[in-house]
């Protein structure tokens, strides 16, 4: 469709990694005053057309238009001083440093040769005053949340004088509140005739907020759409290049909860931590799937770190089938069969330097010691056997798991832990930021372990997916546990009540 | 299957920078072949082999000691700058219980190397277990170690005759100096525990993500302390070659400034200094790198004042040429002059 005057205008770019045709002549136009989602599955190519467009990485082929004039940014930095400024999924702050100085790193106030702290910090406030949001410039960017730390990115980031800003995945870590707070900053940019890529998974968001939206599949351009004249079927099959089916069918939940003959696997009695769960108890079943619900930061984390053994309870104690057991250290819980796929993949989960197959061999090979090295044939045969069931998809498993894109590191995480045959298996946040696909088969793959006699507990912001896939759900908020459902009782609005009216 | 087995070699991702390494001895010793060929010189003596090569190869052994350790200790995402000193602590041991205490060498030497590994293990408690920063705690025992060094010596000079001790610098074994063959030992040793048990995986996985490797059931705290001992061990054994070499504890200056010569050989090796993989083959190469350099030097004639800028100079150079980025912005410099060329 020709459009009149875009800001940026993408024509037939395209751009090839070794044995992956990541960009295949994707054309891409973004509006004056304009919000335009960017979506697709993992591997679709919105992080690599992203990238191009910063200078992040050089395209093979094709041409790149701002206002009409031709560009090529080979670093975030010219693109950046050209008027495209991007805000990162993870946070890229430095944590070290105050948020004055990360809103203005690299571009300082000086007055005669020194640095101006009480300029640089009058703007800081100003700066964050247009997010509505109300901090202590000069304290630590480590101190705030990590979602307080992605609103500083985006401040930085609408503070330099852009002509777009591109979001990627920005509300992976927001709360509700959160999130309606950056959309109305950017429908306030939009209003200042800004134009925004959005990229995001929630497709609840990309209909609140985008304007326009724009499909990519297998690195090709599959659809653009008009927000207001499309149905989210439409949206979903045209991602997915399927019939939507499979997808509305949904699993079926499995037996209901306490039924006779569940034995019990793990029984916990007040467990408390100071600042971060008040005492609880909780019970697990074998081969049951338990979720947890609550807002961010309601304490969910916190409980699956007490369990991994990653944080010390000050109080209560945990019995595993009858047996009072001390978990001090994610060692002893490892030898107890438990496991865990920790929220932030980056910096808990992967170990990116290495390749899939020893990301996949590693916590195996740490629970049979260091002497005992697992033969390089048997490494191989597991990581191949986890690659082929979780349909991980990459080239070979000697690859880098940081250049699998995130669906791809968090089923290789998965695999790490299956390889141990757990009996209690903690995924928090497993789906976060990740496509409806790979969403799909992560829930699908938590019912068919839990038919195998695995007990999960479930940690998602997604309610809809805690409600598909557990059979009980505990609710949590403001770091107490407020109660439990299960069976017919489980669903999304019965949830979110329970968080709203806090029923003890 | 051969070429399968070469494409996995190569996607190894160490293979990569380790050629480089090569490749900047490589052209080292181009440069003297065409301006200093007398350092190709050969000559076997009493069935020894004779000849700056040598020379060069067995000077470096210190440095490839250390260098070993200090690999390790900077694939955990650590450093250690205590080695040069601690080296002179096992000189400074071994030549007093032998000279003043007239003690056997055997048990001289092991209580030497023994002292030298404990004040590891004191740097790897301070590290792994107290959690200071291993720049600084290393940096407490490069004074806490020469002092121990020079008191247990009563701040002499001490000089000895022992043929035996004198035979660990100075002795030749299969025709080649001693130092070499400890050197292969400690070096195949060392590859082999890393690379045929766990070890050498549980240092990488630690040095790149901690924090991930916690969680995945290694002992973090464990493979920390244990590279730091481990290093002054290696370092223990530099400093009785050097100490040997001479004839003399010279607990003031033995191994000073050799902490640099070791963590410039990992890093030409190819071995980042922010931890993750590692390569023991690069950092003997870039032992070998600051040697050819150092003998480069004196050979052509220079003052040994100017060793030391001439070497900070080459290995900026050689650093700059492994990084990718820095070549991928050389690239593209070229390519846009070209481009405005053409245009």
């Amino acid at each position: 469709m020709p459009e009149a005057d875009p800001i940026l205008s993408m024509r037939r770019i395209s751009k090839s990694f070794p044995g992956v045709h990541a960009l295949d002549k994707v054309d891409f136009a973004l509006q004056r005053g304009e919000v335009r989602a960017l979506m697709g599955e993992n591997g679709a190519g919105k992080s690599t057309l992203i990238k191009v467009m910063t200078g992040v990485e050089e395209r093979d082929e094709g041409r790149i238009f701002l206002d009409g004039r031709e560009i090529d940014p080979h670093s975030p930095h010219e693109a950046q001083e050209l008027g495209i400024s991007t805000v990162y999924q993870e946070v890229n702050l430095i944590p070290t440093l105050t948020v004055a100085e990360n809103i203005f790193l690299g571009r300082q106030p000086t007055s005669m040769g020194s640095l101006d702290w009480k300029k640089m910090n009058s703007s800081a406030v100003a700066a964050l005053d247009r997010l509505n949001l109300e901090l202590n410039v000069k304290r630590l960017l480590s101190d705030y949340s990590l979602a307080v730390q992605q609103m500083v990115a985006i401040a930085r980031a609408v503070d330099v004088s852009a002509k777009m800003l591109i979001l990627d995945e920005p509300t992976s870590s927001l709360s509700v509140e959160e999130v309606e707070q950056l959309f109305a900053v950017m429908r306030m940019l939009k209003a200042e005739g800004l134009g925004i890529v959005f990229v995001t998974h929630f497709l609840d968001q990309v209909f609140d907020i985008s304007d326009t939206i724009t499909v990519l599949r297998g690195g090709q351009l599959v659809g653009n759409f008009v927000t207001a004249s499309t149905t989210r079927v439409q949206l979903i099959a045209t991602m997915m290049g399927k019939e939507l089916k499979e997808l509305e069918r949904g699993p079926a939940r499995v037996a209901s909860p306490d039924a006779p003959g569940a034995e019990s696997l793990i029984e916990i009695k007040g467990l408390a931590r100071k600042g971060s769960i008040e005492p609880f108890d909780l019970r697990l079943n074998k081969g049951e799937v338990l979720g947890l619900a609550g807002l961010l930061g309601a304490g969910r984390t916190e409980i699956a770190n007490l369990l991994f053994g990653i944080d010390k309870a000050e109080q209560g104690n945990v019995s595993i089938e009858g047996e009072e057991t001390n978990i001090s250290s994610p060692r002893k819980a490892i030898a107890e069969g438990f496991a865990l796929c920790p929220e932030d993949r980056k910096s808990a989960g992967i170990i990116g330097d290495l390749s899939i197959r020893e990301n996949i061999f590693l916590a195996l090979q740490a629970s049979k010691g260091w002497f005992r090295l697992i033969s390089r044939k048997t490494q191989q045969e597991i990581a191949e056997r986890y690659i082929t069931m979780l349909s991980i998809s990459t080239p070979d498993a000697d690859k880098k798991i940081k250049e699998l894109s995130g669906g791809n590191q968090q089923k290789a995480i998965v695999a790490r832990w299956l390889a141990l045959h757990p009996r209690f298996l903690i995924l928090d946040e497993p789906t976060r930021g990740i496509d409806v696909g790979a969403k799909m088969e992560i829930q699908n793959l938590i019912l068919s372990l839990s038919r195998e006699g695995i007990s999960i507990l479930f940690i998602s912001s997604e309610l809809s997916e805690v409600v598909r896939c557990s059979q009980r759900v505990a609710v949590l908020r403001d770091h107490v546990k407020i109660g439990e459902m299960s069976g017919d009782q489980i669903d999304e609005s019965a949830i979110m009540h329970y968080i709203a009216e806090g029923a003890r | 299957m051969k070429a399968s087995k070469f494409k996995r070699f190569m996607s190894q991702g160490n293979v990569g920078k380790l050629m480089w390494s090569v490749l900047a001895l490589a052209l080292l010793l181009v440069f003297n072949a065409l301006f200093t060929p007398v350092i190709f010189n050969m000559k076997i003596m009493d069935g020894h082999l004779f000849g700056s090569l040598i020379d060069i190869l067995n000077r470096a052994t210190p440095v490839m000691l250390m260098g070993i350790g200090m690999t390790l200790v900077i694939a955990t995402g650590g450093i250690d700058i205590s080695v040069g000193s601690v080296s002179a602590v096992s000189g400074s041991f071994t030549t007093v219980l032998l000279v003043v205490y007239g003690l056997p060498l055997a048990y001289c030497i092991v209580v030497g190397l023994a002292v030298a590994t404990f004040l590891g293990f004191w740097n790897g408690f301070l590290v792994a277990r107290v959690g200071v920063q291993p720049i600084v705690a290393t940096l407490i025992m490069l004074a806490l170690a020469r002092g121990i060094a020079t008191l247990f010596a009563g701040g002499q000079t001490i000089l000895f005759s022992n043929r035996a001790y004198e035979f660990i610098a100075n002795g030749f074994l299969f025709g080649l100096p001693f130092p070499i063959t400890i050197v292969a030992v400690v070096f195949v040793g060392t590859a082999l525990l890393t690379r045929k048990t766990a070890l050498g995986l549980f240092v990488e996985s630690v040095g790149c993500n901690p924090v991930a490797s916690r969680y995945s059931g290694i002992n973090v705290r464990s493979i920390k302390w244990a590279v730091y001992v481990f290093t002054a061990f290696c370092a223990g054994m530099a400093g009785l070659i050097n100490t040997s070499n001479i004839k003399v504890a010279d607990v003031t200056r033995s191994g000073e400034g050799l902490e640099l010569d070791a963590i410039l050989a990992v890093v030409i090796g190819g071995t980042s200094l922010d931890g993750g993989k590692f390569s023991l083959a690069g950092t003997i190469i870039g032992a070998l790198v600051m040697q050819t350099l150092t003998t480069t030097i004196l050979t052509r004639g220079m003052p040994v004042e100017f060793t030391r800028v001439i070497k900070a100079l080459v290995v900026v150079l050689i650093i700059l040429i492994q990084s990718e980025s820095f070549r991928k912005r050389m690239r593209n410099l070229v390519w846009r002059k070209a481009h405005e060329v053409a245009s």
